[in-house]
């Protein structure tokens, strides 16, 4: 009888104590060559981290969970080194911490996994698991294939642009694909891959670097078979140290192997691939700024035209995708366009990474094929909130996306839908908060955040975050409120229309949400509020705060400002 | 070695640096110079140079501005421009332990903001501050992609879910006791 145990690597698992768990394992396993400890990736299902699975002899794992460190004592007095996790009833079986067989759990069993099909299955840094578990096929049939009826196949699945614009990547690669290359320069273009997840609940990117990093690098090969590309390069944000080391060691495995370098798979494609850490700028997510930051400038963006596509890295021709649609680009590869498109409503197809989280009793990696509704994503799988209280705000795509009430629980997951509710999908993060939340002080935050993170090249996102700010400051104060929210739709319009990019054009979407379905939480109790006079950069602040006593509630609609020295 | 070698993100800890270079007395300019030569080849080599010597040095000093310019042949303003761009790069070494807390939307949606408050306290030290003994540094970060375990934090480079201002006091205490 030979056992497996798993205990995830993943840093979401070890944030709850994973290692402690996997070195009490490790004690308790010492000189019995029967048991071998797996360091996989996260399964997703992060409120019963750390989880821990249990196989005898090659048979369906058993999970337990959530195992903290003080539970591990427990569990191998159950039996946990020599009991059957599923059999018949026994102490083991009994444990309160028992979850049966993982993959039956229904909030697993219930999902569509794809793009995140090994991730939580497999050793992340075993390239023989990657093998066995269908790795590389996608790039064996890419590279028998010739490079027009690769992009002619990605088109054909559907595949969207997983980082938010839902762009379909089949014709950003045909544009590539087409574009003349500079014999002078040799011929130079590139694959970039966009890993600077910066969106608030976000974290589809992370687990799938550190659970299954040999997928993105499959199909970053795949997209330069495809575009003539020699070079790629995967830009991950500085504040994942973890996603960084383990694609930093699967790219050496992966060289070592033959799956890069002068010929790939010994079907003489070379393509070298370089993996390039931020710098703390949420900015970079975009992506004629990531260029700039992968050229070693300032992350200031670019204005377009000339599309990437046609002048993008250096100046060539460059694929910018997201790391979630190049991990995707395998599996669509080897299953085929069909099988992908077969998954999905409308004109979102395949199946997308939902990630749920902030106050949500069942956070985690939620894949299903698009068409899910919200309510289905926050209440089913999500369990409605951790804290108990009932549900007041999700805010869908990030930062920049809308804040939704349960009203509109019935949305579909579908980029045209969301669009058509002035919302988006985004990157799939689902950001759930309780009734305790003041919608007032988010649609605040969302100007400040703008503020911090806005690159400064544009005028209405540079100046008009701040302008945001302190037109929010003045409404919570009670000054002027409806001439001021009048004020903020002005700013808002401005912002819109005159951003050169998504932050900019994108930060209203929040802060109109928040005006449109919570109005009294603009109207409230008016609160003292000091003007905070944005500092750039962590910068001193320039000359004295001005500062916004409450105006009475009764006269909070036409007051006149009351600015006093602080 | 295969040529897509990485330096370390910004977050690590200080203690983690080259052990030549914890005793002082290093050459910040010699440190600049090799870091360069290492990426002579790297296209756009600026970040992961700047990365390097953070890395070596704990910091970009202002003296390796220029050092760093000449060798990839930069104007001062060009670089100076990248080192003041990204909130990552210091110009001073950070505190003995650097505690980063997210203080995005899923964070708060859990009591970030709070925490933040109640961790400052106890530390003795603003967000985006170097206490004056040296000890702790205090960072706020959007988003540390924890979004489902929050509040998350950031102590020394290793991640934290479900964090308490408890937890990261301890953590700071015991970083200070002597090994």
């Amino acid at each position: 009888m030979s056992r497996t145990l798993h205990v995830p690597r993943d840093s979401a698992a070890r944030s709850v104590g994973a290692d402690d768990v996997a070195a009490a394992i490790v004690a308790a396993v010492a000189g019995r060559d029967d048991v071998a400890l797996v360091r996989n990736g996260s399964r997703g299902l992060l409120w019963l981290e750390p989880l821990v699975e249990v196989s005898v002899d090659g048979g369906p794992r058993v999970a337990f969970g959530p195992v903290t460190p003080d539970d591990v004592a427990s569990l191998l007095a159950a039996g946990l080194l020599d009991s059957d996790p599923a059999g018949v009833p026994n102490p083991l079986t009994e444990h309160p911490l028992h979850l049966g067989p993982t993959e039956s759990i229904e909030w697993l069993a219930s999902q569509n996994r794809l793009t995140f099909r090994r991730v939580g299955v497999v050793d992340p840094l075993s390239a023989d698991e990657y093998l066995a578990t269908g790795g590389m096929a996608g790039l064996r049939r890419a590279l028998g294939m010739s490079p027009a009826d690769v992009v002619a196949e990605v088109t054909a699945s559907g595949l969207r642009g997983r980082g938010g614009a839902g762009f379909p990547a089949g014709v950003k690669w045909k544009t590539v694909a087409e574009a003349p290359a500079d014999p002078a320069s040799g011929d130079l273009k590139f694959i970039c891959c966009n890993a600077d997840e910066g969106d608030s609940g976000t974290f589809a990117d992370r687990m799938m670097l550190e659970g299954d990093p040999f997928s993105t690098i499959e199909g970053m090969a795949i997209a330069a078979h495809a575009v003539g590309a020699r070079e790629g390069y995967v830009y991950i944000r500085s504040e994942y140290p973890d996603a960084v080391a383990t694609l930093t060691s699967a790219v050496e495995i992966a060289y070592a192997r033959g799956w890069l370098g002068e010929d790939v798979l010994g079907a003489g494609l070379h393509f070298d691939l370089f993996v390039r850490v931020g710098a703390g700028a949420y900015i970079c997510g975009e992506e004629t700024s990531m260029l700039e930051s992968l050229e070693g400038k300032r992350a200031v963006v670019r204005a377009k035209p000339p599309l990437p596509a046609l002048e993008g890295l250096f100046g060539r021709p460059t694929v910018v995708n997201n790391l979630l649609t190049l991990a995707t680009v395998p599996a669509v590869m080897s299953g085929g366009a069909q099988a992908y498109a077969d998954l999905g409503v409308g004109r979102s197809r395949g199946t997308q990474v939902f990630q749920i989280a902030g106050n949500v009793a069942r956070g985690g990696i939620v894949e299903t094929a698009f068409g899910v509704t919200l309510g289905e994503l926050v209440e089913g799988w999500g369990g409605g909130t951790a804290s108990g209280r009932p549900v007041r705000a999700v805010q869908v795509g990030g930062p920049l996306g809308a804040y939704l009430p349960p009203s509109r629980f019935d949305l579909p997951m579908d980029y045209e839908a969301f669009a058509a509710a002035k919302a988006m999908v985004g990157h799939g993060g689902v950001v759930v908060f309780d009734d305790s939340v003041d919608m007032a002080k988010m649609a605040r935050f969302a100007m400040h955040f703008c503020a911090e993170e806005s690159c400064g090249k544009c005028t209405p996102c540079r100046i008009g975050a701040v302008r945001g700010v302190e037109t929010i400051d003045r409404i919570r104060a009670g000054v002027d409120r409806e001439a001021n929210l009048a004020l903020l739709d002005d700013l808002c319009t401005l912002m819109v229309d005159g951003s050169l990019c998504a932050m900019g054009g994108l930060t209203p979407m929040p802060v109109r949400s928040a005006v449109e379905h919570w109005p009294d939480d603009f109207h409230r109790e008016p609160v003292d509020v000091t003007i905070d006079r944005h500092r750039p950069g962590g910068r001193e602040p320039v000359g004295p705060q001005p500062r916004y006593v409450a105006a009475s509630a009764a006269s909070a609609q036409h007051s006149t400002p009351e600015e006093v020295a602080p | 070695m295969h040529p897509g070698t990485v330096s370390n993100g910004a977050n690590g800890s200080p203690r983690a640096r080259d052990p030549l270079a914890v005793d002082g007395g290093v050459d910040a300019v010699q440190v600049a110079r090799s870091v360069v030569a290492a990426h002579r080849t790297d296209r756009g080599a600026l970040l992961p140079i700047l990365h390097g010597i953070q890395s070596a040095l704990g910091c970009v000093p202002t003296e390796v501005v220029p050092v760093v310019a000449a060798e990839l042949n930069l104007s001062r303003a060009d670089v100076h421009g990248v080192v003041s761009f990204y909130s990552d790069f210091r110009r001073e070494p950070a505190g003995r332990t650097v505690v980063a807390l997210c203080r995005a939307e899923a964070c708060q949606s859990v009591g970030a903001d709070a925490l933040a408050e109640d961790v400052e306290a106890r530390l003795g030290v603003e967000t985006g501050a170097t206490r004056d003994d040296g000890a702790v540094t205090l960072n706020g970060v959007f988003c540390l992609g924890n979004c489902a375990l929050g509040p998350a934090a950031l102590v020394d480079g290793r991640l934290l879910g479900r964090v308490t201002a408890d937890r990261v006091e301890a953590l700071v205490r015991a970083a200070e006791v002597p090994a």
